[in-house]
Formats: structure tokens, C-alpha cells, sequence
């Protein structure tokens, strides 16, 4: 007991000495493993875009070219899912910045201990219950004898024919990341001292205003992290386009997996995959240019 | 730090990248061998005692606990099951990994050749699967699982894709494929979300307009494909939704988005078990079809127990309980039997009874390639197709 | 304070963001219950025949039991290598610093297929089959920042002099750590673990990149949906690991929460 107490002591001295030691053993594992794996990784996809294949034999020709980025900008079909794709994940985000921004102000700001102990709950479990069949049951609401027209009909309202539309993947996508955005934005606004607060009102400043000029921009990094997954996990997504998508509804992800499937289209489909790449890469850019990392 | 050792081992994490990134770059590339050439025949001499394990990739459905428990207690192979929801996904599994990951794809038609042109499965021995005597003789040999009277895959089931349609909805039952492209039932249509989808509106001009002179729904010219793809393209509005899952339509239908459509015989059966009034016809223009076959990887690890696993679902038993659940036929001539056993009358139901012409009437899917088969090499490939296809979907 | 019709008006917001939340969960669990395997609204008969089926499913049992292993480990993992990377981060000035933030991001802000495409390139070249251990480390790799972010929104909250002041006490650099910062992060760590958990368990779209022939629980669930013969079962489990999961995900934030919090 001694002994092991004594060498961790010795240990711990020495790293204390050496704080390159220990900034070595600290940051070199993760520095190596996102490294050799994932960067790595990365560069290969991307060199593997400016590649094209030999229409005959089906080989890959590994010469330098630009020919998969003229045909895809030259494709309508391909700028329209591309187009799609962002525009969809960019209205997911908003819609959930919308729907989150009151839940979290009022987990933050309102709610007492054990209730906000209780939201946050509510808010993670769906994170546990399966994203597969959270999406499937979404069909069982908006099918066309679904559950959402039972209900209209039921009030004498006239059918919603949402399933299987744009709009089924726009609702369906706000749901399925919602608890992405409201996390990240209620801890922004956890960490707002209260006498922030009282301060702006102190000074004269109205519900709204101190919301516009204290709370927001507070809350701002907490939105911009929230809307990092949201814009993310939409741009990257093919499942649930195939699920509950009508027809003209593939996503980026629909043809990126479709052309891995054929082994001689991974140029073809790392080509289209770098948009997302460097749509996002810029989108983290500035995020980490407002600050959102620190309450990712 | 110091500045020196940094620059050291900044340097080191430059030639590190350098050299990973090189490798990486060839194992990426590693499926450009695609097309080379078959891979050789090197058979075993009889089938031996297992490795333990078996990893296969099927179709849902195709390996159910009903019949595998039986053959991992009798072989003791432990079947690893992969579940494929396309041909593509089926190819690509096969090819993860550099090969080898799997032993045994339950592939169809229009998989087989690429997976046989890919050198990612092998020639097996026919002779040691004592079943392969009985099987339906175009099933034998089919073209798309034998390759200079080498077989790369034996075969499994097959069924057409049928016309299916909700009786309570549509009362006068159909008998053309016209059904499914004209607007009578406009946005209450499904069609799967398919390139080989391309087949079903060639096979229909291949009958309704002879002047494109479409011989074959698999070996499009460029014009022939383009006039495919005008018809779906045109077809699209008609659309609810492209199914990708059977589930899809099978939702689709019960819920009553849709009411006619392309379908597999399974999506009808598990409707009228659930009470919905479906019917399904193969219309006048005949229909494309699947015929699956299980094929040994070129890489297999568990060369053993593939075969038993083979020469078990060649048996009458297993064919008939195959048949049964995913409502299709059984290759296996000897089988009916057991499958009026299982369900009266499925013999008949399924076809396996049927005379030649039934078959003849199916066009089963093959692989799209360059080489028409008939000396003409100007056919479109299956890039091609699938090209056409997303711009159909858009 | 908020004045009341705000409060009031903020609490049926709230109110309604939940229900959205928790109506498909809802259905899931009604449709556990389906006397079909079709679904369909309104439902039309109830049977208990799923729960004994599931629990009879072999592939059920097998998938279910690789995600946890999978999720524990790669948890595991998770943790090792972001809390190392938090403390780098929080610790030192070093070249390199701004990168290692910004790269410990990227597996989960990059789109997943993307992630997925990327790890399997990187499995093929070193020949590894895939396998359980490329799911595992596929996870481990987007869960890392999940346990890095919450550490290191952490140790900003826990104050230099704190550390100082153990020090100045003349407790060494291992006893500063074992009884000051250890415990001050701990429950950071908790948490994190936690979502990296989940976010592991549920994970389809990487892990159909890294997985050869082993089924995750969401893979089996995905082949499960495709044919819908087995969906009520799909919905037996859902409900089975949300009824397992929710008291221990309160515990967890309950210890997580600042007990000076109001």
C-alpha cells in the first residue's frame, strides 16, 4: 500500500518536474489516435475525389483531375439534392433554435432543482429509445390513415397529406436532434449568473430587452454548438430520407451510399462527399471563431 | 519541449501521415481490380468437418431461426447473419474489408456477374451438393451464376415482381403494366427504389413500342435506356413513394397511401395476413424477376461449413420453409411436396408446377453490362443505370 | 424574476416541446403491444406474445449484448483519451493546442457517412477485418469529444486557486489530484460517459461503415424494419431499454447537477 502510494508519488513528482512528460502523456493518445486514424483517413477520401475511373474497365485512374466536380456541377440532379440537403439541414436548425430556446430558458431560469432534475431527464431519454424506430413511428403519425388525420378528422378538419413529403423529413428531422439543441443552449444559459439579470433590470432594461442584449448573445454560443450536431447529423443523414421521404427526397447521403456500393465509384462518391466536408469544415471555422466550443 | 525536438517530431508526424496516407490510398483503391478476371476453381475434395462459424450476407428473410438453428446444431457452424437491403449493399459487404469478411451472399441476379467479373467469389463444386440433381433445369446453369460452365453460385429461390393492387380500392383487377404508368391512380403509386427498376419500363416498351427494338430489358443502347428513363421520368409525378424497404410498402399500403404498385409476392402475403384485400398478377407484358443464388467468397474462411450450409437449403425442407416465409419458389423441382405440407396448395400458388412458359415470361435480373451479350458492345452498364435512375429520383 | 404570464407561457411551450418529444416514444410503446405485425392507427387488438418472442430471438439477445460491450468499451476509451485531451487543453500552452480542439471535434461534426467512409479506409489499409473491435474503436472515435467538452467545461469552472491552495497545503501533485480535481470533475465525467454511452448504443450510420459481420442492437433493429415481420419486437426493446435506462439517467444528472445549483 505504502510502496504503490510512494511510486504514484514518485510518478506524480516527476510529472510535476517535467510538465512536458506529462503534457506528452496526456495529449499524445488522443493527438495519435484522431491522427492515424481519422485524419488520415480524411486526406484519403479527399485526395481519392480528384481520381476518376475508366469507364471500360471499370479501374481507377490515378491521375489528377477535376472531372467528378464539372460533372457534378454540371448535373442539375445532383445540384438539386446538394441544394436539398443543405437547405434542409439549415431549416432543421432554425426550426430547432426555435423549439429549444424557450425549453431551455426556462430549464435554466424558471425551473426549480428538482423539476429542471426532471426536464433534463426527459429532455436526454429519447437519446436512449432507438433514432430508428423513434423515425419509424413517425410514419404511423403522418401516413394518410395515420394518426395526425384520425385526429383532423376527427375535429372535422379536412387530411393533412404530409407523409411521405418534404415536409414529413422537415418534421421529422426537427424532432429526431431537438435534444441536441436544447443541451447545448441550456447550458449556455446555466452559466449565466443571475445577477446578470438583475443588472439589465437595475439598470432600467425591460423583459425584452434584456433578453435581446443579455440572454442572447449569452445563449449564442450555446445555439451555435446546438446547431453543429443539428446541421451536421442532417447533412450526413440517409436513413431517414429513405423512411419517411416521398419521391425527390434522397439526400447527399443517399448518393455517396449508393456509389460506394459500386466499387468503381468511390471517386465519385467522395467527391460529392467533400461538400459536406467543407461545408462543415467552414461552419466549425467560425463556430470556433464565436466560441461555440466551449459548451458543445 | 524545445524547439529542435519539435521540429523532430513534427517531422516524424509529417512522414508518419505521409506514409499512411500512401498505403491508404492504395487499400481505398483496392476494389479497382474490379472486372479483372474470375476467380480460379480450386474445389475440396469432399465436404469436411466445419470451422465453427459461418458469416453470411441474405436477404431478410433469408435466414430465419426457424431453419438455421437446426443447421448450427446439426453442423455445429455458427451462422454470423448480415442483413442486405440491396444488390449494391450485397456487393459492397462482400467487397469490405478487402474480401473475406464473408463467406456467403445470397445474391441476386443482378449482383452475381459483378461479383463474379470482381474475383470476389469462387467456382464451387455442384457435385457435392447432392440436391443440385433435382434443381429446375434453367436453374442449373443459368447464365447469371455460370461463367465458362464454371458454377460461381448455386441456385436458391425465385419469383417474379408482381403487380399488386388493393381489391377494395381498385375493383376491376389489372392486367398491364400500363396500370402503374398512366394517371388513373395518380400519387397512389409505388414502384421500388431500384436502378434494375430501369428493366420493369424497358420490359413495357419492349411490348408497347416495338420500334425501339428493345430485345432483352438487361441490354439497353443508349436510346433504348433513355426511353426507359423518359418513361419513369414521366412516371414520377404518378409517385407516393419509391419503396426501399418491403416494410415501406407494405406500410404504404395498410395505411392507405398507396393502392397499386411493383411488389414481391412476400408484401402480398403479409398484407392478406393482416386482412388488407391486395391481388397480385404478373400483367400481360411479363415481369421482371429475381433468381438468387448463394455464392462462397473467393476469400471464405469457412470453405467448410459454406458447403454444408449450401447443400442444408438445397434440401426440399429447407427450400419449402423458405418458400413459405418469403412467398417465392424454391429451385429444388423436389420440393413441392413439403411445401404443400407446410401450406396446401403453395405448390401450386408459387409456380413450381408451372409449366416452362410461366418461367419463360419472367425475365430475371441480371447485371447491365457494356457487352451485350450478342456481339454488340454498345449496351449501357450498370454505372449507367444507376446514373439514370438518381436523375429519375432526383 | 419572469413575470407570471411569462412563466406561464414559457410552461406550456415547455409543455408542448415535451409531448412532441413523447408521442412517437408513446406509440413505440402502444405498438409493443400490437396483436399485428403491420402497424396501423388506430390500433386494433393488444397482445403480450412480443415480450416472450423478443426475449426468445437469439439475434435479439447476441445484438443487444455486443452494444453494450461495444458501448462500455468504447466508453472506456472515450474517457481515457478525452479527459486526457481536457486537461492538455485546460493545462498547457503548447503548439498543437488549437488543432487538438479543433480535431476532437470532428468526428461528430462531420457528417457520419463521411466518418464512416473515412474509418473504413483506414481499416482496410491495415488489413484489419472488420470486426467487434473496429465497431468499438469507430465509436470510440466520435464519442472521445463528448467526454473531452464535458471535462473541460469542467475544470474552467474549478478554480486555480483551489489546486493551488492543496498544493500550498503541502499536499503533492497526486494527492492535489486524487482529492481535488478528481473529485470536482467526477461528476462531469459521469455525465459524459453516459451520453458517450448512449450516443454509442444507438449509433447506425458510422457503424454500418465498421461492422463486418457482428449486429449492433440499431443495426438488428434496421433489418428488422426493412421486412416489418419483427417490429413489434423492435418496439418491445426500445421500450425495455428505456425502462432500464431512466432511472439510472436521473441518478446520473441528480450527482451531475451543482449542489449549489438553486
Amino acid at each position: 500500500m505504502i510502496g504503490a502510494g510512494g511510486r504514484s508519488n514518485r510518478l506524480s513528482a516527476l510529472f510535476w518536474r517535467q510538465p512536458m512528460l506529462a503534457l506528452a502523456g496526456l495529449a499524445l493518445p488522443p493527438v495519435l489516435w484522431l491522427v492515424l486514424i481519422y485524419i488520415a483517413a480524411l486526406a484519403v477520401l479527399f485526395v481519392a475525389a480528384f481520381w476518376s475511373v475508366d469507364d471500360f474497365t471499370g479501374e481507377i485512374v490515378r491521375t489528377w483531375t477535376v472531372r467528378n466536380f464539372t460533372e457534378l456541377a454540371a448535373s442539375p440532379t445532383y445540384r438539386t439534392i446538394a441544394l436539398r440537403t443543405i437547405g434542409m439541414a439549415a431549416l432543421v436548425t432554425l426550426t430547432d433554435a426555435v423549439l429549444a430556446f424557450p425549453v431551455a430558458y426556462y430549464m435554466a431560469r424558471v425551473a426549480g432543482r428538482r423539476l429542471r432534475l426532471v426536464l433534463i431527464t426527459l429532455v436526454v431519454l429519447p437519446l436512449w429509445s432507438s433514432y430508428l424506430a423513434r423515425v419509424y413511428a413517425w410514419r404511423l403519425i403522418l401516413a394518410h390513415d395515420g394518426a395526425l388525420n384520425w385526429g383532423l378528422r376527427a375535429l372535422g378538419l379536412p387530411a393533412a397529406e404530409i407523409g411521405y413529403t418534404n415536409w414529413a423529413m422537415w418534421i421529422v428531422f426537427s424532432y429526431i436532434w431537438l435534444p441536441f439543441m436544447i443541451m447545448p443552449v441550456y447550458a449556455a444559459l446555466e452559466r449565466i449568473p443571475p445577477s446578470f439579470f438583475e443588472a439589465s433590470q437595475d439598470l432600467g432594461a425591460r423583459g425584452g430587452r434584456t433578453l435581446r442584449r443579455v440572454v442572447l448573445p449569452l445563449a449564442m454560443p450555446g445555439l451555435i454548438a446546438g446547431s453543429i450536431f443539428t446541421f451536421s447529423l442532417t447533412l450526413g443523414d440517409y436513413i431517414t430520407p429513405v423512411l419517411v421521404g416521398g419521391p425527390g427526397s434522397d439526400f447527399i447521403g443517399n448518393v455517396v451510399y449508393s456509389n460506394v456500393g459500386v466499387a468503381n465509384n468511390i471517386p465519385f462518391a467522395a467527391a460529392y462527399a467533400t461538400v459536406p466536408l467543407v461545408l462543415m469544415g467552414l461552419y466549425l471555422w467560425l463556430a470556433r471563431r464565436l466560441g461555440a466550443f466551449e459548451v458543445l | 519541449m524545445n524547439k529542435k525536438a519539435n521540429m523532430g517530431e513534427r517531422q516524424m508526424k509529417t512522414s508518419v501521415t505521409k506514409a499512411v496516407l500512401a498505403a491508404a490510398l492504395g487499400a481505398v483503391l483496392a476494389p479497382a481490380g474490379a472486372f479483372a478476371a474470375p476467380a480460379k476453381a480450386d474445389y475440396p475434395k469432399e465436404i469436411g468437418k466445419g470451422e465453427g462459424e459461418l458469416n453470411i450476407v441474405a436477404w431478410e428473410g433469408y435466414a430465419q431461426d426457424d431453419w438455421i438453428k437446426p443447421f448450427e446444431q446439426q453442423s455445429g457452424c455458427k451462422v454470423n447473419r448480415k442483413y442486405a437491403g440491396s444488390s449494391d449493399e450485397m456487393v459492397a459487404l462482400m467487397r469490405s474489408g478487402g474480401g473475406g469478411q464473408y463467406d456467403l451472399v445470397s445474391a441476386s441476379g443482378d449482383a452475381t456477374l459483378r461479383l463474379i467479373y470482381g474475383g470476389d467469389v469462387q467456382p464451387i463444386d455442384v457435385n457435392l451438393i447432392p440436391d443440385y440433381a433435382n434443381f429446375l433445369d434453367n436453374l442449373k446453369s443459368p447464365p447469371h451464376n455460370t461463367v465458362n460452365g464454371l458454377h460461381y453460385g448455386l441456385s436458391y429461390e425465385w419469383g417474379p415482381n408482381v403487380l399488386m393492387w388493393n381489391a377494395d380500392k381498385i375493383t376491376t383487377p389489372p392486367d398491364s403494366w400500363a396500370a402503374i404508368y398512366n394517371d388513373t391512380h395518380k400519387g397512389q403509386i409505388t414502384v421500388p427504389d431500384n436502378a434494375i427498376q430501369i428493366a420493369d419500363a424497358a420490359l413495357y416498351l419492349m411490348a408497347t413500342k416495338p420500334e425501339l427494338g428493345i430485345k432483352d430489358p438487361y441490354e439497353l443502347t443508349r436510346a433504348q435506356l433513355d426511353a426507359a428513363t423518359k418513361l419513369l421520368s414521366d412516371q414520377r409525378p404518378l409517385i407516393k413513394k419509391y419503396w426501399a424497404l418491403a416494410s415501406d410498402e407494405i406500410e404504404l399500403f395498410k395505411n392507405g397511401d398507396a393502392i397499386i404498385g411493383a411488389a414481391w409476392p412476400y408484401q402480398t402475403n403479409a398484407l392478406r395476413a393482416d386482412n388488407v384485400n391486395v391481388m397480385d398478377t404478373v400483367p400481360k407484358e411479363g415481369a421482371t424477376g429475381w433468381a438468387d443464388s448463394w455464392m462462397l467468397a473467393s476469400k471464405s474462411k469457412h470453405v467448410m461449413c459454406a458447403y454444408q450450409f449450401m447443400k442444408y437449403v438445397s434440401t426440399h425442407e429447407v427450400q419449402a420453409q423458405q418458400e413459405i416465409y418469403f412467398g417465392e419458389t424454391p429451385a429444388n423441382a423436389k420440393a413441392c411436396d413439403a411445401m404443400n405440407a407446410l401450406e396446401a396448395g403453395s405448390c401450386s400458388k408459387y409456380h413450381l408446377d408451372a409449366p416452362a412458359s410461366y418461367f419463360q415470361q419472367i425475365h430475371f435480373w441480371k447485371t447491365p453490362l457494356p457487352d451485350c451479350g450478342d456481339g454488340r458492345k454498345d449496351c449501357t452498364s450498370y454505372g449507367d443505370w444507376q446514373k439514370a435512375w438518381q436523375k429519375v429520383k432526383g | 424574476m419572469e413575470r407570471r404570464a411569462t412563466r406561464i407561457l414559457l410552461g406550456l411551450w415547455v409543455a408542448l416541446v415535451l409531448a412532441f418529444l413523447f408521442v412517437p416514444i408513446l406509440l413505440i410503446a402502444l405498438y409493443a403491444f400490437n396483436a399485428s405485425n403491420v402497424q396501423s392507427w388506430p390500433i386494433r387488438g393488444l397482445s403480450l406474445q412480443w415480450f416472450p418472442a423478443t426475449w426468445a430471438n437469439g439475434e435479439v439477445r447476441a445484438a443487444l449484448w455486443l452494444s453494450i460491450r461495444a458501448g462500455l468499451i468504447a466508453t472506456a476509451l472515450a474517457v481515457i483519451l478525452g479527459t486526457g485531451a481536457a486537461f492538455a487543453v485546460h493545462r498547457y500552452r503548447f503548439p498543437g493546442r488549437d488543432a487538438l480542439s479543433f480535431g476532437v471535434v470532428l468526428p461528430i461534426a462531420l457528417p457520419g457517412i463521411i466518418t464512416g467512409m473515412a474509418l473504413n479506409s483506414f481499416f482496410v489499409f491495415w488489413g484489419m477485418q472488420l470486426s467487434f473491435w473496429t465497431i468499438v474503436i469507430g465509436h470510440a472515435t466520435f464519442c472521445i469529444v463528448i467526454v473531452y467538452n464535458n471535462v473541460l467545461a469542467r475544470l474552467r469552472r474549478v478554480p486555480r486557486s483551489l489546486t493551488e491552495a492543496s498544493m500550498d497545503l503541502g499536499a503533492g501533485p497526486w494527492m492535489t489530484f486524487r482529492r481535488v480535481t478528481f473529485p470536482a470533475i467526477s461528476t462531469a465525467l459521469i455525465a459524459g460517459a453516459l451520453l458517450a454511452f448512449a450516443l454509442s448504443f444507438d449509433e447506425v450510420i458510422v457503424t454500418t461503415f465498421t461492422a463486418g459481420a457482428q449486429n449492433t442492437l440499431p443495426l438488428w433493429i434496421f433489418g428488422a424494419i426493412r421486412l416489418g415481420q419483427e417490429l413489434p419486437e423492435v418496439n418491445v426493446i426500445v421500450l425495455v431499454v428505456l425502462a432500464l435506462t431512466a432511472v439510472p439517467v436521473w441518478l446520473a444528472y441528480r450527482v451531475t447537477m451543482d449542489p449549489d445549483g438553486r
